[in-house]
């Protein structure tokens, strides 16, 4: 246990800090702002390929974020993937057979899946988007890998693999190109931004939906099944 | 005062809340979640403030959704090394810097 001095002295410090960050906040609230940002989008929505503004923001205006994200989603679930010890992802013993259950499961998996290609596609021009889809994708899976239904994919073998760097892989691909033809980084030939926006934010969903759910899915650490350190 | 600058201002209260857990909680799922608060206390602050300027503004809301997906990664990451702490170690808290009298200090480390 803590001293009572020492416990008294980290309020007194995030008391502190606190009424910094809030007095911080107050000052900047009566700033004027330099630019307006909102008004800037709004005149160059046209040429992002899509009509919605936040979408236009994540995969156009500033899509070096987006990029930037993905990666580190990939990053974790690598890691994520490389603590589970369980030659495959997929625990045999949380199969159950509970056929209310499954019949339930017959119903919401499809439906989930169509509402998560139904996100991916209103992100266009309302909200919704990659994001959203596939977190309704790895909820999907979750759902699956809890009431047991078997989900061989999750192998870590190459086809986890490749679902998971595919969204990553694309994207960089297509920033790369448009680098390599004379562009800047990640800036999209104009006659195919629709297209490519839509094809990114598709894998991308695919891939999201993959790595969360591997990270649900490396979390338990079965205590029998597992060998100890050093053995393979 | 405004309704976004009010939460501006909740997100500033909220980030105080998580750093108090952060630092005064001793169990690592705690602190996790502890986190985890002062990440969404800075999502907050972020929109609450843009908003009390432009009124809703698609930028920072588009920056937040990308740390949004961003923590629960993290979050998800950090719960997977607890487990895997918890079970090579046995404890749910970090080691003290000040060794303890009398402190078992057996369980299979690795």
């Amino acid at each position: 246990m803590r001293s009572p001095a020492a416990r008294i002295g980290m309020l007194l410090l995030a008391l502190m800090l606190t009424a910094l960050l809030g007095r911080s906040v107050w000052q900047l609230s009566m700033l004027e702002p330099a630019s307006d940002l909102p008004r800037q989008l709004q005149d160059k929505l046209a040429a992002s390929g899509v009509e919605h503004p936040v979408t236009a923001v994540l995969l156009n205006f500033r899509s070096y974020d987006t990029l930037l994200e993905i990666a580190v989603l990939v990053i974790a679930a690598m890691a994520g993937i490389s603590m589970a010890r369980t030659r495959s992802l997929e625990d045999p013993e949380l199969r159950t057979s509970d056929t209310l259950l499954r019949a339930l499961l017959r119903w919401l998996v499809p439906l989930m899946l169509l509402l998560a290609g139904y996100l991916l596609w209103a992100g266009a021009d309302r909200p919704g988007g990659a994001f959203q889809a596939g977190a309704m994708l790895a909820a999907t899976g979750v759902l699956m890998r809890l009431t047991g239904l078997p989900l061989d994919f999750l192998r870590p073998g190459i086809l986890l693999r490749i679902g998971l760097v595919l969204g990553f892989a694309l994207f960089l691909l297509v920033g790369l190109a448009s680098a390599i033809a004379g562009d800047v980084f990640l800036a999209y030939p104009r006659e195919f931004v629709k297209g490519l926006i839509l094809s990114i934010e598709t894998l991308l969903t695919l891939s999201i939906g993959m790595i969360l759910l591997a990270l649900f899915v490396a979390a338990p650490v079965n205590d029998a099944s597992e060998p100890e350190e050093g053995e393979k | 005062m405004s309704t976004p600058l009010l939460y501006a201002l909740t997100g500033a209260v909220l980030w105080g809340i998580g750093l108090m857990g952060l630092i005064g909680l001793r169990h690592l799922l705690r602190k996790l979640l502890a986190l985890n608060l002062i990440g969404s206390a800075t999502f907050l602050i972020l929109v609450g403030l843009a908003q009390h300027h432009n009124g809703p503004d698609p930028v920072p809301q588009a920056l937040v959704l990308t740390g949004i997906v961003v923590s629960i990664a993290a979050t998800a990451l950090g719960v997977v090394l607890i487990r895997r702490y918890f079970h090579l170690t046995g404890r749910t808290e970090l080691e003290s810097e000040v060794p303890e009298a009398g402190r078992d200090e057996e369980g299979h480390s690795g």
